[in-house]
């Protein structure tokens, strides 16, 4: 009971949250309420006891990756002008709304199964098993770094100048 | 046991294009001469090709625990990568001057997203192929990038932005279709939906969501229509052996990705192939229709290849389609359908290359990519314009050239499947391309030079020219060969 109070209450900050980082004309309050978003998802995780997830996203996506992007508003010239309007408003409204119908439908019409299993706890170790033990995930683990050294080479010749 | 799975021999392709690309980064700090890297790079592939090569005709097998496949399949279109990877490097080694500080980073990151590309091709488990999909991906956001003019960067900010959407979308499909099976491994993602014998789509909307979804997020990669709003503005803007590269690539790995998710995953029962088979097949009736007719009124070149390859990955689909037709029909065990998709793919990768690699020429002198200033090309450059009309015509799909064979491979194929009605959409198509592919001949041969000054390219990309014309002429004539290669490939499709 007090888990779906607490699940109901993040939803709701996440999701209006989420919509003010995209109506907000300010960008620098949009990248505010995306880290107040990042918050609520961080709470979600810890209502479905993924306790290490939860840190993760609190570290990755609150700490660092916010930080990033608030300096690179700050970095940026002209920011006083904030996010522009377009013309496609209402067509984009129109049809992220049918998108939201059409995934509300699917997903109370379909058989989800439930695992019996209760949650494990704590779940570092298990997570750990799973990258990096026997039949675990080893192949995704040993591509990201590959699409990190991409990323990183990609950021040098962005930066330079030609 | 661990040591076994996290060093295999069956790796081996994919850590030499790693290497080889670390090296390459490596040298640009010390190398003077900066042709060592764009033979580095080729020495590299060489010897990745050599290795999977060598695994050529082996039973199926699979790595790092079942998440990558080691099969025909997955060497047929690891070796078509190389190939175009290597052709490209040929053919930018003289475009490369426009970013010449940059050039040890092209080579490599060219080397990183075809490292990708195999990867995609290869990977029998969703995380995996999603990640290997975002490593391609991202490298290639970089390369379009690469000329840092206004036109360059749009295109790389466009491509970036959208395929950020595409990614979240295929994202979604893939946490719904997980949601739904509790797998992310392929077969076992089978497996699940077999043991709960569903009865049709309306008792499982949301594996349908995650289907549809993931083929929203996939359709993006192969510029199938409704996703395509990306192609005409990357392409323009991009240096143009990334174009090149980026429009038979990323492509071929789109549909590699695809033949095995579709097939491994939502193969059976049928009723779920039928679905998603509909839904390529009218993809593919709007695709040819939509590309083909836009095409008709461009006149930038790079453009008009633009919407070309839009209308190709149409025909493309038309095998898709085909190909899903397999579990119900009278025909079951054949692969002509299926050989025919990786035909088309080796085919429209060499044609594609084929006349990119002549526009990088032609383009280099006249610093123009409009149609018109192609005028009176045949008598400035003639093998160039030869070289450029033989493409073309393998793009409309006129013997003698690859394109003829592809497309009566799998328009046959799609007949056998009872596809008619799309067969007949397609040769429209085909016919109303003719018209816009042949301009651009008539311009070259008919139309007047506007200066005598000849166009000279260097003995690299006339390497990669005289190759890309060779392959069409080839597959165009005699297509035994290669078709057996490919029907190889396709057995997975059937055992």
């Amino acid at each position: 009971m007090g888990l779906d109070v607490a699940f109901w209450i993040l939803a709701v900050v996440g999701v209006t949250a989420a919509l003010a980082v995209v109506l907000l004309g300010d960008v620098f309050r949009a990248a505010l309420s995306l880290v107040l978003c990042f918050l609520a998802v961080a709470g979600i995780y810890l209502t479905l006891n993924a306790d290490f997830l939860a840190v993760v996203q609190i570290l990755v996506y609150v700490g660092a990756i916010s930080v990033l992007i608030i300096l690179a508003i700050m970095l940026t010239r002209e920011v006083q002008r904030g996010s522009p309007s377009n013309r496609l408003r209402i067509p984009a409204l129109f049809v992220a709304a049918l998108f939201l119908v059409v995934v509300i439908y699917a997903l109370l019409n379909t058989n989800w199964q439930i695992s019996s299993v209760p949650p494990l706890e704590p779940t570092t170790p298990a997570i750990a098993g799973l990258l990096f033990g026997e039949g675990g995930f080893i192949l995704p683990v040993e591509i990201a770094p590959i699409l990190l050294l991409a990323a990183i080479i990609g950021a040098i010749v962005l930066v330079r100048e030609k | 046991m661990f040591s076994e799975t996290v060093f295999t021999p069956l790796f081996l392709p994919e850590l030499t294009l790693l290497v080889s690309a670390v090296v390459v980064i490596l040298l640009d700090l010390f190398v003077k001469r900066k042709w060592w890297l764009a033979a580095v790079s080729i020495a590299g592939i060489v010897v990745s090709a050599g290795f999977a090569i060598a695994m050529w005709g082996g039973d199926s097998q699979s790595i790092f625990f079942g998440m990558m496949a080691v099969d025909n399949f997955a060497i047929f279109f690891k070796l078509l990568f190389l190939v175009i990877a290597a052709l490209v490097i040929l053919a930018s080694t003289d475009y490369v001057a426009k970013f010449a500080r940059f050039q040890g980073e092209y080579y490599a990151l060219v080397l990183l997203s075809a490292l990708g590309m195999m990867l995609m091709a290869a990977t029998t488990e969703l995380i995996s192929i999603y990640i290997a999909l975002e490593l391609t991906s991202i490298s290639l956001y970089i390369l379009v990038g690469f000329l840092k003019d206004p036109k360059s960067t749009e295109a790389s900010l466009k491509y970036l932005l959208l395929g950020a959407v595409a990614s979240a979308i295929l994202l979604f499909g893939m946490a719904l279709v997980f949601g739904f099976t509790g797998q992310t491994q392929l077969g076992e993602i089978a497996a699940a939906i077999q043991s709960l014998s569903l009865s049709g789509v309306v008792s499982s909307p949301g594996l349908m969501l995650g289907i549809v979804l993931m083929i929203a997020g996939f359709g993006f990669k192969i510029a199938a229509v409704p996703f395509h709003m990306w192609v005409p503005d990357v392409y323009e803007g991009a240096p143009t052996p990334v174009t090149a590269y980026l429009s038979v690539a990323s492509k071929a790995a789109g549909f590699a990705v695809i033949l095995r998710v579709f097939y491994s995953a939502f193969g059976i029962p049928s009723w779920l192939s039928l679905d998603w088979m509909l839904i390529f097949a009218i993809l593919a009736a709007v695709g040819m229709t939509v590309g083909n007719i836009i095409a008709l009124t461009q006149t930038n070149i790079k453009r008009m290849l633009g919407y070309s390859s839009i209308a190709q990955a149409g025909y493309l689909m038309v095998g898709l389609a085909a190909v899903s037709f397999l579990w119900e029909s009278s025909y079951r065990g054949t692969v002509t359908g299926q050989g025919g998709l990786l035909f088309f793919l080796a085919s429209y990768a060499l044609t594609n290359l084929g006349a990119f690699t002549a526009i990088i020429a032609i383009s280099n002198k006249l610093d123009s990519d409009l149609i018109a200033d192609y005028s009176g090309m045949g008598k400035r450059a003639p093998l160039l314009a030869l070289a450029l009309t033989l493409c073309l015509i393998s793009l409309i799909g006129m013997p003698p050239a690859a394109g003829f064979m592809a497309k009566f491979y799998i328009f046959s194929g799609a007949v056998q499947q009872g596809l008619l009605w799309l067969v007949i959409i397609a040769v429209i198509n085909s016919v109303i391309s003719a018209y816009y592919y042949l301009r651009v001949v008539k311009v070259m041969w008919l139309g007047k030079p506007a200066s005598a000054t000849r166009v000279p390219s260097s003995i690299a990309l006339r390497v990669a020219l005289a190759i890309s014309c060779l392959g069409v002429l080839v597959l165009g004539i005699i297509p035994g060969f290669v078709m057996k290669l490919a029907e190889m490939a396709a057995q997975m499709f059937v055992s």
